[in-house]
């Protein structure tokens, strides 16, 4: 059992008692919502007759269904639509803060909570969305739920929860040049697999996370759960702080002092007991590609498809589907594999440092012929301050198309989907059969420099030829 | 509230590890502000692509409230949407290798167990429903068993809590959480960021 970490701490201060099943009553600092998981959820309220007793506590946004090109409302499509009108709806019936388009505060909901500040140490963040992981890049203990919990937090503040059990993840040292923190987390889901974090929480500590700005800790953080963890999380420091400091909803003045206190109160004591204890070196760590259709089917970008014998007996079967839906062959090198559409957005990579990055490499150069590229920022503000900076232009004149902000290709509950099997090279989190949209399309994932690279040449390729 | 003891049925079996909730519910189907006729959905793609042949739609199969599968059922989002299509099709409880976490917190939400077994154990249930699907099964939550008649077929388990919720039919928690709620408010007075503005 863990001792004197972060987890620890929080989950402590959380507590509201022990229910007849066992399980803890924890209290829920930040409630996020969004179209695709609250409807339900309020329904049952309904149901029940029951009310929000915390309404301040929660923050609605629409993300999954926002076209991003035409975002006319009507939307063109009834049921996103009706989606959209139903959040409204529930948001001023139960006096719920809405961002909604148009607000210059929309955005996917991963994305805007830490860049209005709301997301902050020590708290216990809940959403109905599995990526809420996301947030634990400062401190938080931040885990999705689903739409049956929507309705016990809206309706109490509160989850029944058990405790999960902590394994500090440590990677030391710097970077090699073209390596990213969605590298590092796609290594890490690599070396540890896609169920390696079932029961616990991950603690990502070591020299490499240390150095590491808070929009990398939200990319490596948001993964958590394509390693099974629901929930991952970097202790609070310097860096922490810097970020929240002058935003929105960050506590000012007096407050401030105080809260920076208390942050460094929780951060995981020197002497801290984990469950568990691996260690990476961050010099091993080469761009990493998925070639198949779990987040766990990862290489580096000089590496070619597994072999099946190469693999362990009990990822063979999955290997098996994999080479088949992906129409790849095991020993084929995956630098070379012709992609059809290339996407830079998502929580995990849909941030202005991502953006940034990607124009970094798209600047003077053009998209391959017959490639569909886009880049869709997380969030309207995300999109202003890119516009600012004249990023936009930077991709626009490289090829790619640029757009408003939301999940985009991502999940594909929207206009932006693959046709037929084509194949995209994507800066998202997950490449499972059917999740951009087609049930027969495929996906690569990588960071968003490496999908530059994929857009400009038409195939996979290294971007470290271009550093 | 409903106590979850034992359900019987027919089983039916689902091979392979990992199976996503992007392939039990594709998102398209999340275009909806309810849940009603998810469970036509279940597994649509798959389906589609096996032409009659995937389980859920092999006829000796239908009717079927066992669902059992193998390693890390239910990985990928958070979506109920994905047991919920389980559950509507019929299922009302899964016995497997291994869930994913949030799908199986779900499952308890909506009153649906799901239990565990031993890889081989599981396989060789698959195996053994697949041979004869219309063989008689119950999953007991009181003796953590899956019996035919009074045979013996498997053992599994199942978190304490989660089981001892499921007997005393506690599983639905939200009204246990509302009563809380003096409690709730005191524990809210000591986090200090509560009070920021
Ligand atoms: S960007 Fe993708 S993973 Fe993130 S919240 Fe949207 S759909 Fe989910």
């Amino acid at each position: 059992m863990s001792k004197g970490t972060l987890f620890d701490k929080v989950w402590q201060t959380h507590r509201v008692g022990t229910l007849p099943s066992g399980q803890t009553q924890l209290f829920i600092g930040l409630h996020l919502i969004h179209e695709v998981t609250s409807p339900q959820a309020f329904a049952m309220l309904r149901e029940r007759d029951l009310t929000v007793p915390f309404p301040e506590r929660t923050l609605a946004t629409v993300d999954h269904i926002v076209p991003t090109e035409n975002q006319a409302r009507p939307f063109s499509d009834v049921l996103a639509e009706e989606m959209i009108q139903a959040l409204e709806d529930n948001c001023k019936q139960y006096g719920i803060r809405f961002n909604n388009v148009g607000s210059g505060r929309q955005g996917i909901v991963h994305v805007i909570a830490p860049e209005q500040g709301l997301t902050q140490p020590g708290m216990t963040i809940a959403c109905g969305d599995s990526h809420t992981s996301t947030h634990g890049a400062f401190g938080a203990i931040s885990f999705g739920i689903g739409t049956s919990q929507v309705r016990d937090v809206l309706a109490s503040q509160t989850l029944a929860m058990n405790k999960l059990k902590v394994r500090r993840i440590e990677v030391n040292g710097q970077l090699r040049p073209g390596v990213y923190a969605k590298d590092v987390i796609l290594h890490i889901i690599r070396k540890l697999g896609v169920k390696g974090g079932v029961g616990y929480a991950y603690e990502y500590a070591g020299t490499t996370f240390e150095q590491m700005t808070m929009e990398e800790r939200m990319t490596v953080c948001n993964m958590s759960i394509e390693g099974g963890a629901r929930c991952g999380y970097v202790n609070p420091d310097q860096t922490t702080y810097d970020y929240i400091q002058g935003r929105e909803f960050a506590p000012k003045g007096e407050e401030w002092q105080q809260a920076v206190r208390w942050w460094n109160e929780i951060r995981s004591d020197a002497d801290a007991e984990y469950d568990d204890v691996v260690v990476f070196d961050a010099q091993e760590i080469p761009p990493t590609i998925t070639w198949g259709i779990t987040p766990g089917q990862g290489i580096g970008v000089d590496e070619s498809v597994p072999m099946p014998e190469s693999l362990p007996q009990s990822d063979r079967a999955i290997a098996q589907e994999a080479y088949q839906y992906m129409q790849l062959s095991p020993g084929q090198p995956i630098q070379g594999t012709k992609v059809d559409v290339c996407f830079i957005g998502s929580c995990t990579n849909g941030r202005l440092s991502d953006l940034r990055e990607a124009a970094k490499f798209a600047q003077g150069r053009k998209v391959a012929e017959g490639i569909k590229a886009f880049v869709v920022p997380g969030s309207e503000e995300v999109k202003r301050q890119a516009e600012a900076e004249g990023l936009d232009k930077v991709f626009i004149e490289a090829g790619f198309e640029w757009r408003n902000a939301g999940c985009s290709m991502c999940l594909a509950m929207n206009p932006d989907k693959l046709q037929g099997d084509q194949i995209s090279a994507s800066s998202s989190n997950r490449n499972f059969k059917g999740r951009q949209g087609s049930s027969s399309g495929r996906t690569l994932l990588m960071s968003p420099a490496m999908v530059v690279a994929a857009a400009i040449h038409g195939t996979v390729a290294d971007v470290r030829d271009w550093i | 509230m409903t106590q979850v003891k034992q359900i019987s049925g027919r089983g039916i079996p689902l091979t392979g590890d990992d199976i996503d909730t992007d392939r039990i519910i594709p998102a398209r189907f999340l275009r909806c502000v309810t849940f009603d006729g998810l469970g036509d959905h279940a597994f649509e793609d798959d389906r589609r692509q096996m032409k009659g042949e995937h389980p859920f739609d092999v006829e000796a199969y239908q009717g079927a409230s066992l669902l059992v599968v193998n390693a890390n059922f239910g990985c990928g989002s958070s979506r109920e949407h994905a047991p919920q299509a389980i559950q509507r099709w019929g299922i009302q409880g899964l016995i497997g290798e291994s869930f994913a976490e949030i799908f199986f917190g779900n499952c308890v939400a909506m009153g649906v167990p799901c239990v565990t077994a031993a890889p081989d154990d599981v396989k060789a249930l698959q195996t053994v429903i697949a041979a004869s699907p219309k063989l008689p099964l119950t999953l007991d939550l009181d003796r953590m068993e899956v019996q035919s008649g009074d045979k013996l077929v498997l053992t599994v388990s199942m978190p304490e809590g989660a089981r001892q919720s499921f007997l005393d039919g506690l599983w639905d928690s939200c009204g246990q959480l509302v009563t809380q709620i003096d409690a709730v408010r005191q524990t809210a007075t000591q986090l200090p960021y509560l009070t920021w503005s």
